[in-house]
């Protein structure tokens, strides 16, 4: 059996950056990637607007990756297997993993970085009504097909849901010839950046029409056509509305899942909101020494605050083996109106500042994030806007923190 | 002249069963499909339910085949190597439904199913989720569940393997007879043969019409279902139906054979154009729900990974199985609608048989069998490190969510009824069958597709004609993978 102090699983941007973290604390470090190459879904995103926070400019997907490979794999104390899909991982941190290279290996980690990414939801999970034709797809399929295969998927096209993909993909898609008809989101307010909203449909005329859904699609073999309608305050679409727009294309954006499968069933408390791990300040699950981080935790829509999240998972892990972490969480964060999640969910009590990450529920204007600990104020943030598609985060200083806290909006 | 023994007319569960079982005799035999592989009619998209038996009326042919099919089963599946699980079934009823259930229990002891009536406790004891008010279940253990395109390529496949044509792609459009022969013409070609077995469905009636036989009335309901994530298989271990009605056996909840959960399906009349349309609609969703909601707890719809529909082609009360009187060397294999899955290995000895004795074709003395496949998913640590050993490609997973890897791929495009398209390949190996639905892999699927065929990558197919999946190339021309 082959050991390493920290094993990361996922090679994207999280478990790079997880490496990285790792280390620097002198760990040996190694990751598994289930694809050919380090980077994650970076290496599709050839467009830019990647590392403004992190790196202070602005690159591709595939640059801002780059960065992070070249550091690891320069690093003698990485071992990094490609093609490796991690089938197993027990509480005592046995691995069990294949790569056609390698067979069957397994692997015995001091700690462990989860960094395996998010999946898009399909249409079955959305229950699209109609027919089975081709010319449904994923977002991120598209884009995968048309930035690293190098093929357009169709020529008319509508999308349902404004995720940051989709978004991209209406500008992707266009620019390609093709025509992005219309962007529609039941929801009536975007999941995606405002940025994107401006620079992938605004740019490009491409419409947007919020509390909007697809009722059905049409065609046999190839996608035809597509009813649309608005949908009333329960969601639920206004048949009498019903409209119908000829595109071969129905692109979906409707939303990421933390691709946590392979900790299923396992005592890692999981959380039902951000359908990733309940960690503390250090990215550490409930079972101790087992971190989690990047989109695998909760869904991102900055690579710049994966990066910053996994560095902090990968230097916890090499901490947890040199024995340096405090053994226990004790204060909860909760929250309050208007704060869907805030993550981490526990923190110790101690010293130094920790930033507690946030998202909104709805869109809000001019209101106050209040940090509240019992009756305390312990901290308050002025806000212009506020949308749950712009991930927040407000820095507490720990020795303030005496009980359970609570992340809110007050007006 | 090239002159088959049996044209073969549709390559559903019903057409491969009958291909199969003529190819154990020493004979010429052919299959023609329209589509681009077998299976892509109702043989795949039902319930893929073995039904015990009980439901049909004793003395039909629906009764007949499906006990005898029933039988079959263990040792069919077994030696084709399909998923299959002998997990019985329960119809579940209210207090006030016990007289129903007695008439459904006697009806299976004549038919020659075991049967017996459980009270609550034992019910609960089988399946702990079932509905609060539910007091009465008829149980049948030998009931079962497969999966049903699995089973039609397998017999497909042997057949293949013992000496069967199999043509796809190939829509018959005429039919004439003369001298005792049969002409078969598609796009392609003519086909001469003494016997034609119309096993079309959906398109029975269409064909019968091409020989000039009666056009029977035929009716087509459609169905939805829902699939659920493999996470849910825990909340049923049965197949669960409510009471029947006149429309069928109503909204079923069962495991399936591969591990997942389904749920359905609803029955609407449909017109014979919308048949093969298979468009699932909110409607006929919301009425699985609630039928779901009557029979079981805890069944959480919320986790469906996967929603379609299929259609069911019925002519009449029963199934037709028989020779035409106006049109000799003719059979008619119409209107097998449910239990027709089951009764499949049934009517295919029974057809082959009465063509064999007719044309006095002899058995073969020795069967090729159909050889196991690996599957990476169900394989112990020794068997996937022998396999990756000689074939790194076994090591290779694709298919993240069911664990397929690239070797299972590449034996599917060169099997004896080869995947040329994606959902080819997903029938045969289950690549985008899990919980991202090919969110993932399609595209490395599509790589594999296009280099094995040796066909661009704009040429991959999601099924039949016209069904591409990236049909154009960007402007800049990257380097193709």
């Amino acid at each position: 059996m082959r050991k390493f102090d920290v094993v990361i699983i996922g090679g994207g941007p999280a478990g790079m950056a997880a490496a990285i973290g790792a280390r620097e604390q002198g760990a040996s470090v190694a990751i598994l990637e289930r694809d050919v190459r380090l980077g994650g879904i970076l290496n599709q995103c050839i467009h830019n607007g990647f590392g403004l926070h992190y790196f202070g400019e602005e690159l591709t997907g595939p640059e801002y990756a780059e960065r992070f490979r070249k550091k690891v794999l320069s690093d003698e104390g990485i071992t990094v297997y490609l093609e490796a899909m991690v089938l197993s991982l027990t509480e005592d941190r046995v691995l069990t993993a294949v790569s056609p290279t390698q067979g069957l290996i397994e692997i015995s980690a001091g700690s462990i970085v989860l960094a395996m990414g998010c999946r898009e939801r399909s249409a079955g999970a959305i229950g699209l009504v109609g027919t089975r034709p081709a010319g449904i797809y994923t977002a991120g399929m598209a884009q995968r097909l048309s930035n690293v295969n190098g093929f357009l998927v169709g020529k008319e096209v509508v999308i349902l849901g404004s995720g940051d993909i989709g978004l991209i993909m209406a500008r992707r898609m266009t620019s390609e010839g093709a025509k992005v008809k219309l962007v529609m989101e039941l929801m009536p307010f975007s999941s995606g950046l405002k940025r994107n909203i401006v620079q992938c449909l605004n740019d490009y005329d491409i419409p947007l029409r919020y509390s909007t859904t697809v009722t059905r699609v049409t065609g046999k073999e190839r996608l035809t056509g597509v009813y649309v309608a608005p949908v009333d305050e329960k969601l639920q679409p206004i048949l009498e509305k019903e409209e119908y727009i000829p595109c071969d294309t129905l692109l979906l954006s409707v939303g990421l899942i933390p691709e946590n499968d392979l900790i299923a069933g396992s005592n890692i408390e999981m959380s039902r909101v951000t359908s990733g791990a309940v960690v503390d300040e250090y990215r550490q699950t409930t079972v101790p020494g087992i971190f989690s981080a990047g989109n695998v935790l909760h869904v991102h829509d900055l690579v710049d605050n994966v990066s910053e999240e996994a560095f902090i998972a990968g230097r916890s892990a090499a901490q947890f083996v040199a024995g340096n972490l405090p053994e226990k969480a004790c204060v909860s964060v909760t929250v309050g109106r208007g704060v869907r999640y805030a993550l981490p969910q526990r923190i110790h009590l101690g010293e130094g500042n920790v930033r507690l990450y946030f998202r909104v529920d709805q869109v809000y204007r001019s209101m106050t994030v209040t940090v509240r600990s019992g009756n305390d104020l312990l901290k308050k943030k002025k806000t212009m806007v506020l949308a749950p598609g712009e991930m927040q985060y407000v820095e507490i200083d720990k020795c303030l923190v005496s009980g359970d806290l609570c992340v809110a909006l007050e007006e | 002249m090239n002159v088959y023994d049996v044209i073969v007319i549709g390559g559903g569960v019903i057409g491969t069963a009958v291909l199969r079982s003529l190819s154990t005799y020493r004979a010429r035999v052919l299959l023609l499909e329209k589509s681009s592989d077998v299976a892509c009619g109702s043989s795949r998209a039902n319930s893929g339910i073995v039904h015990a038996g009980y439901d049909a009326e004793t003395g039909t042919k629906k009764a007949i085949f499906n006990v005898r099919g029933a039988e079959m089963f263990p040792a069919l599946t077994e030696e084709l190597d399909v998923p299959y699980k002998k997990v019985g079934s329960l119809v579940a009823a209210r207090k006030d439904g016990l007289p129903a259930l007695g008439v459904l229990r006697d009806r299976g002891i004549k038919n020659g199913v075991k049967v017996e009536i459980l009270a609550r406790e034992e019910i609960v004891a089988l399946e702990p989720n079932i509905a609060d008010d539910i007091a009465y279940a008829l149980y049948a253990p030998e009931a079962g569940v497969v999966s049903p395109y699995q089973l039609t390529i397998a017999q497909a496949d042997h057949a293949v393997l013992n000496g069967a044509e199999v043509r796809l792609e190939e829509k018959v459009i005429a039919i004439t007879h003369s001298n005792g022969l049969f002409t078969v013409a598609t796009k392609k070609g003519n086909y001469v043969a003494r016997y034609v077995v119309n096993a079309a469905g959906a398109g029975g009636a269409e064909v019968n019409a091409l020989v000039g036989e009666e056009p029977y009335q035929e009716t087509h309901a459609v169905g939805d279902y829902f699939i659920l994530d493999r996470k849910e298989s825990g909340v049923v271990r049965t197949v669960v139906f409510p009471l029947p009605d006149e429309r069928g056996k109503g909204i079923l909840v069962a495991p399936t054979a591969d591990g997942n959960v389904i749920l359905g399906p609803t029955s609407r009349k449909v017109p014979h154009e919308e048949a093969e349309l298979n468009a699932v609609t909110a409607d006929g969703l919301q009425y699985v729900r609630e039928g779901v909601a009557r029979l079981m707890k805890n069944v959480n719809v919320r986790n469906a990974i996967r929603v379609y529909a299929g259609t069911r082609t019925a002519v009449g009360h029963d199934f037709i199985i028989e020779e035409s009187v106006k049109v000799p060397g003719f059979y008619m294999l119409l209107g097998i609608c449910s239990p027709g899955l089951t009764s499949a290995p049934a009517i295919g000895e029974y057809v082959s048989k009465e063509i064999a004795e007719k044309l006095s074709l002899s058995k073969k003395d020795a069967l090729t069998a159909l050889p196991k496949s690996f599957r990476f998913r169900e394989s112990s640590p020794e068997e996937i490190a022998r396999q990756t050993e000689e074939d790194p490609a076994f090591g290779r997973i694709v298919c993240r969510c069911e664990k397929v890897t690239e070797g299972e791929i590449v034996r599917a495009v060169h099997s004896p009824v080869p995947a040329k398209t994606v959902d080819a390949v997903k029938r045969r190996v289950r690549a985008g069958m899990g919980r991202c639905q090919g969110g993932f892999c399609q595209p490395r699927v599509m790589e594999i597709l296009s280099r094995e065929l040796n066909i661009p990558m704009t040429s991959v197919r999601k099924g039949d004609a016209g069904s591409e999946i990236a049909p154009y190339e960007v402007k800049d021309g990257y380097e193709k993978v």
